[in-house]
């Protein structure tokens, strides 16, 4: 053997839900979960799923200038979204809407900014949710500098559960080559820091595979930074959120940095501007489907758990009706007042915005109100 | 009331840094070097040893990590003072400044402030390999939701500094490297109120030509503007200081009185700092003019290796020779 004809074992994928929907247990990830919290994760999933094709729809009807889709990633957002505690914070990309459900992020307002009426425009600060981030790897940085803060405010190691602070940095497969994210991995692991990386491998960065990202698992580049990585089916909520528990209770016990490879699919395309047909053939998406992420738990309800169609059918009404809401409340969005444009770039307006301002505000003036009296 | 003390323009950062450290404990230095080692300019010298390593941050070595941590630092509640070793080495760090720093606030629609203060040792004349010895001024000038700053005597560095820490908006805070072992007086307490951050400052008078210059350059001006009077011109000095937002109304008050302008700074000329200035000054002085506005600067060229440094920067003859050329209207 020489040492490039080395090949790792393949490891194994935490699961504990299989896509048939049985139960099977993993001897380092126990998951202590009722029926009842089953059935809310579930809730989850097909609320996020329903979100995230009515944005789709809205899409394609014109309300939104362009919209990421969550679909199949839904269990893999929402396993980490539920593992967070009220004082955790989360780093998300651009595709998190299900971690945002967790958070009590109101849906609409991630549309405002695919349709166009802001950058961003909710506090990071209010649910611990932080704002969207386009460049990809970019909030890694600011996950590890949120948790040298948590560090530094003793928020970390005290036995306490609801002071002990974690910080979720989410990111892709593609985000796995940028530089930010390779320094983020290297800072937390010197600072030995409060945060969890959360990799979602979903296959595919726009249309380049992760085989062009890297020639091992991503999950195993952890290693090189001198801190644990996993590799969880990103598909099974129940898995996901038992890694992430584990590893979000390490951070906030004072154990430092996890990687976390949630090894999954995106079902659709990267945003509705890509045609994923160019590049992927259509056997990977149907081998792909027997893994759905609402199914298994569904199918375990039902067969394990001996849940009717009842509960399903509730689910399913709630989806309809948040729907229906988001549909109206999106197409009600105000586009900003012109003059918006120039709050906020500074928390002290400089004069010369102002004057800018000012000017521009006496611009459009000039074509508003005709003269009274005037006639047709 | 203390009277001024002489310090060094290092020396003055250092007080300006020990000062705010003092004053808030939310305020963190860091940067590469910047613990034990006192930073590569020993203008963190002696901080670590008196607010400790979680103070006095020695970071891993990666400059987009120092800018990136502060963001996430800045949103926990913090006030970083960022320094980047040299001006050269800023760029791994572009897209968290400019894509990430300066858009978050606006982004939160002002419910997120980034009180970032980013320090940039920059400019030549100290013969430096390459990297070590270049103006990036303008492109972070260009980026809406940034201030830019550069100081150009001790005074002027620690109240500067101060000001940068206390705003809630970032500031990238530029230092000219090669003044840092000048000296002069600064008032250490509150016995004088500091200028605005953001006013222009003439620091000499004249009444026949105004030269404009900002952090190495105020010197050379000043310089500049001494041998002139032997050729019984009386030129006025302007110190921008701020080079975003810029305080045009300074500037076109001294133009207004003289007519003539050059502007002279280190960085390239082209679309840099003294083409807006130029601009702004035919927009708004134009027929107070008597001749067009010069541009002294480096060539459009990448900084020269430094042997030839003295060639490319800008020196009291290129000064007065566009002087004189201003007067040959």
């Amino acid at each position: 053997m020489t040492l490039h004809g080395h090949v790792p074992p393949e490891p194994d994928l935490v699961q504990l839900l299989t896509p048939e929907g049985v139960r099977v247990e993993h001897p380092d990830f126990p998951l202590d979960i009722t029926e009842d919290e089953i059935g809310a994760l579930y809730r989850d999933l097909v609320l996020v799923r329903r979100f995230d094709s009515e944005a789709t729809a809205l899409q394609r009807q014109g309300e939104l200038g362009l919209w990421a889709s969550c679909l199949g990633q839904e269990a893999a957002q929402v396993g980490a979204g539920r593992a967070l505690r009220t004082q955790d914070m989360a780093f998300p990309t651009y595709r998190e809407h299900g971690v945002a459900w967790c958070r009590d992020v109101d849906p609409v307002t991630l549309l405002g900014m695919f349709r166009g009426v802001s950058l961003g425009g909710w506090n990071p600060n209010e649910n611990n949710f932080n704002l969207y981030t386009i460049v990809l790897g970019a909030q890694a940085l600011h996950a590890v500098g949120y948790a040298m803060g948590v560090t530094r405010d003793g928020a970390v190691g005290t036995g306490e559960p609801a002071r002990d602070t974690a910080v979720l940095a989410f990111f892709g497969d593609g985000a796995s080559s940028q530089g930010d994210v390779n320094e983020a991995f290297i800072w937390a692991a010197a600072g030995n820091l409060p945060v969890v990386f959360y990799c979602q491998n979903n296959q595919w960065a726009i249309s380049e595979p992760v085989e062009r990202q890297s020639r091992i698992p991503l999950f195993q580049r952890a290693a090189g930074f001198g801190f644990p990585g996993v590799r969880v089916d990103g598909n099974d909520v129940l898995a996901c959120l038992a890694v992430s528990r584990m590893a979000l209770n390490e951070a906030r016990s004072g154990q430092g940095p996890t990687l976390i490879e949630a090894y999954t699919y995106r079902m659709g395309a990267h945003t509705t501007s890509d045609d994923p047909t160019r590049y992927r053939l259509s056997e990977e998406l149907e081998t792909w489907k027997h893994r759905d992420p609402i199914e298994r738990v569904r199918a375990y309800l039902v067969r394990e758990a001996g849940v009717g169609s009842g509960f399903f059918d509730g689910i399913e009404a709630e989806a309809e009706a948040l729907a229906v809401r988001i549909r109206a409340a999106c197409r009600e969005l105000a586009d900003p007042a012109p003059l918006d444009i120039f709050d906020n770039v500074y928390v002290d307006m400089t004069d010369e915005l102002a004057a800018q301002k000012a000017d521009f505000a006496e611009y459009l003036e000039s074509f508003e109100a005709p003269a009274q009296g005037a006639t047709r | 009331m203390t009277a001024p003390q002489t310090l060094t323009m290092a020396g003055a950062l250092n007080s300006a840094l020990r000062n705010r450290l003092e004053h808030d404990d939310k305020v963190v230095v860091m940067g590469m070097d910047v613990g034990k080692l006192g930073g590569v300019f020993r203008i963190t010298d002696g901080l670590q040893k008196d607010f400790g390593e979680d103070r006095i941050i020695d970071c891993p070595l990666g400059e987009s990590g120092i800018i990136g941590s502060a963001i996430g630092l800045a949103i926990r509640g913090y006030r970083p003072v960022c320094e980047i070793q040299f001006d050269g080495f800023v760029y791994p760090a572009f897209d968290q400044i400019v894509s990430q720093l300066a858009k978050i606030h606006n982004r939160s629609l002002g419910q997120v402030r980034m009180p970032v203060t980013i320090r940039i040792p920059y400019g030549g004349g100290i013969g430096a390999v390459e990297h070590h010895s270049e103006s990036p001024e303008a492109y972070f000038a260009h980026t809406a939701g940034l201030k830019v700053v550069t100081c150009a005597n001790p005074s002027d560095a620690y109240w500067m500094l101060r000001q940068s820490i206390d705003s809630d908006d970032p500031v990238i805070f530029f230092e000219p490297k090669r003044r840092y072992w000048t000296k002069g007086p600064v008032s250490a307490h509150g016995d004088v109120a500091p200028l605005p951050l953001h006013q222009a400052q003439i620091v000499r008078p004249g009444s026949d030509a105004t030269l404009l210059a900002y952090g190495p350059m105020v010197a050379t001006a000043l310089q500049a503007a001494k041998a002139a009077e032997e050729d019984g011109r009386d030129l006025e000095v302007i110190d921008l200081r701020s080079l975003s937002p810029i305080d045009t109304a300074t500037v076109v008050a001294s133009v207004e009185r003289t007519g003539r302008l050059v502007v002279v700074h280190e960085a390239s000329v082209s679309l840099g700092m003294g083409a807006e200035i130029a601009a702004r000054i035919q927009e708004h002085a134009f027929y107070s003019l008597q001749a067009p506005v010069l541009r002294v600067g480096g060539f459009d060229t990448p900084y020269p290796a430094s042997r030839a440094e003295d060639e490319w920067l800008p020196d009291t003859d290129r000064i007065l020779d566009a002087v004189d050329r201003t007067f040959s209207f």
